[in-house]
């Protein structure tokens, strides 16, 4: 299995990308398909008139949240303790697979329906419950077809953004037996209906995520618009629910704000097709929560990076950032790509995932969207230095930079490398200019170099030094 | 609370509390939420508007009643059923949920914004009838503006489960092709009653 990325080598997300990029026709369908839905995230937040006051409070919210997060996990606890759930604390991804694994195990479990969680994929579930004998069914049609194909989410909301449909028909067709050749959206969304619904009615557990836990009923909240979550949820005789410990909100209103937020920001949508509200286990029922650190309360600690625990998971950075959109998610090589997945993951292994901040023009288009106002191109800004600082970029990037540093604090020589570089821009012969160093010029022109630079030219009409 | 039906640890539990405890940043106050609900307009005309744009239809019941309006728009059904005794359907206790093509239920009210209905656990039959239905049927006498309204009316830990249902199930994880009838119901009708507004 490729799904858990824990066992991969340092991340070269650049070389990713350029793989990406070799099929261009498929990058730039990859890209319009993310931009259609950046556009319908704009149209969904435009028709609510008090759209930045609501980023403000969930922002603040959040921030709030943060401030007291201890305190509210006791009370989140103390109340789901009393309404009948079973709450389970794990420091890491380890426990945490231990923890479901031992709750599975005791009622002897051997299949097991899963609605999408980003959790469970950072922490490598899958592969840790299918050595251990229990099959596991991914039930949200991407991430089935993603578990088919033997991948991993490429992302958060839409986990086979990067799959044609010419693949998941023969997929299907090799793996569920839909006719050869069939490419129908509807025609394979009703074979996996299909295929699925037999799964749903014979589990012996479900699994899902949470998006909200609201500390003062302790309760929760799981969105899907396929009722997926429910189904599995509803059907089996356990409910297993799993969530990083910065899921908590304070109280029921405020899940007001961040759900007016959440689908809008995601897909467009004014509200998930099912909003489903979770407190006491079904008569005869079992509803666990797994409440996971796995590093946040690590990086609740970085007084730079602590705002991207605010993240709901809505993935509106990813949709408009003109680098994922072209390098796709799986060139990130981390469970949550894209921009706040580049500011989240070096807090977990920095000299894995140094390359993931400079996967970035740091246009500041991802802080624009994020619903709660994290501001991720600061972040990544900031990510970059931490790197540089800890010897976690490669050697010839750190020689250039001391190099440029050097160039840009004299002003002299500032002054003579522009004017060799536009005398070699215009007499060096296009074989030299570009040659295997010029990384920029691969798929671009490099700029007519004029004669003068500015400062000429304002000394000369302006000047009077 | 580490109850011996899993396998959490006390150690976990006080080490993840001390580190977030060490971690946390300064004070930050919990903001009022200050919003002021839209002017009212005509909610029944924005909610059928909402819930059609979210791919379900929705229409006043006017004189006409409930099993008549269901019937009509679902003239081939077999087993049609209802928790609701009022009205003549099925019971849906007497039928395997998955094997009910209209399920029909009371929806404790509409929002105007979201085009979504909130159903609490006690109207539904069972938690997955509504899920398990061909097709959902859901009755509303009452609409609100938008969910800072919603929350207001409901105590969200009245009963053990309770949805917002805003459309019909649906996917576009296939190249982004909008289906109807992902895994749950392939139609959502919702009938307004009454003299709502």
């Amino acid at each position: 299995m490729s799904r858990a990325f824990v066992e991969l080598p340092v991340v070269d997300h650049a070389a990713n990308a350029a793989r990406f990029n070799a099929d261009a026709e498929r990058t730039g369908w990859h890209d319009a398909a993310l931009w259609h839905v950046r556009r319908k995230r704009d149209q969904a937040a435009s028709a609510v008139p008090e759209w930045e006051a609501l980023r403000e409070l969930a922002s603040q919210i959040k921030e709030h949240t943060l401030s007291r997060l201890d305190e509210y996990l006791v009370a989140f606890e103390e109340r789901a303790a009393a309404n009948g759930v079973h709450v389970h604390w794990a420091a890491d991804a380890a426990e945490h697979n231990r923890i479901v694994h031992g709750i599975l195990e005791l009622r002897g479990v051997r299949r097991m329906v899963k609605s999408k969680s980003m959790l469970t994929e950072e922490c490598g579930l899958n592969p840790y419950l299918e050595a251990r004998g229990i099959e596991i069914v991914d039930t949200d049609l991407g991430e089935r077809i993603v578990q088919l194909a033997g991948e991993a989410p490429s992302h958060i909301v839409m986990p086979a953004i990067h799959v044609k449909k010419e693949e998941i028909g023969a997929l299907f067709h090799e793996r569920m037996g839909t006719e050869a050749g069939s490419t129908d959206p509807q025609y394979l969304t009703e074979a996996a209906r299909q295929d699925l619904r037999a799964r749903f009615l014979e589990a012996d557990a479900a699994v899902t995520g949470v998006n909200f836990a609201v500390a003062e009923t302790g309760g929760f909240v799981v969105v899907t618009n396929e009722g997926n979550a429910d189904l599995g949820a509803h059907l089996a005789p356990v409910h297993v629910a799993c969530m990083g410990i910065e899921k908590l909100i304070p109280k029921a209103e405020h899940l007001g704000v961040f759900l007016r937020l959440l689908a809008r920001s995601a897909t467009g949508q004014p509200l998930s097709i099912y909003t489903s509200h979770f407190h006491r286990p079904a008569p005869g029922r079992e509803l666990h929560v797994v409440l996971v650190d796995n590093g946040r309360s690590d990086q609740l600690d970085r007084a730079d990076f602590r705002a991207s625990l605010k993240c709901i998971r809505c993935g509106a950075c990813m949709n408009t950032c003109p680098v994922y959109r072209r390098s796709g998610g799986h060139s990130y090589g981390s469970t949550i790509p894209g921009p706040i997945g580049s500011i989240l993951t070096p807090g977990f292994d920095l000299e894995k995932y140094a390359a993931l901040p400079f996967a970035s023009t740091l246009c500041g288009s991802c802080s624009d969207v994020c619903p709660v106002k994290i501001d991720i191109h600061q972040q990544l800004f900031a990510w970059r230095q931490v790197a540089a600082r800890e010897g976690a970029v490669s050697r010839s990037k750190r020689r250039m930079m001391r190099l440029v540093g050097r160039v840009f604090g004299r002003p002299a020589w500032y002054r003579g490398a522009g004017r060799l570089a536009r005398g070699l821009l215009r007499s060096l012969p296009r074989r030299l200019l570009y040659s295997r160093g010029n990384v920029w010029g691969r798929s671009r022109e490099l700029p007519e170099a004029p004669r003068h630079s500015f400062g000429d030219w304002f000394d000369e009409h302006r000047g009077n030094r | 609370m580490s109850d011996g039906a899993g396998t959490s640890t006390p150690e976990s539990r006080e080490a993840i509390l001390e580190a977030v405890r060490r971690a946390r940043p300064p004070a930050s106050p919990l903001p009022e939420l200050g919003l002021t609900l839209p002017e009212a307009g005509d909610l029944v005309a924005h909610f059928t508007a909402s819930v059609e744009a979210v791919s379900g239809a929705a229409r006043s019941l006017g004189n006409e009643t409930v099993e008549a309006a269901v019937r009509s728009m679902h003239p081939k059904a077999g087993v049609m059923a209802s928790p609701e005794k009022a009205w003549a359907f099925d019971d849906v206790a007497d039928h395997d949920p998955a094997a009910i093509d209209v399920l029909v239920c009371r929806g404790a009210f509409g929002v105007a914004e979201d085009g979504a209905i909130w159903v609490p656990e006690s109207r539904m039959g069972t938690r997955a009838a509504p899920y398990l239905a061909q097709h959902l049927v859901l009755v509303v006498d009452e609409i609100v503006p938008n969910l800072h309204a919603a929350y207001a009316r409901i105590d969200i830990a009245a009963e053990g489960f309770g949805a917002f249902i805003a459309g019909p199930s649906k996917t576009a994880d296939i190249e982004q092709a909008l289906v109807i009838g992902a895994h749950g119901p392939r139609s959502l009708t919702v009938l307004v009653e009454g003299d709502v507004q």
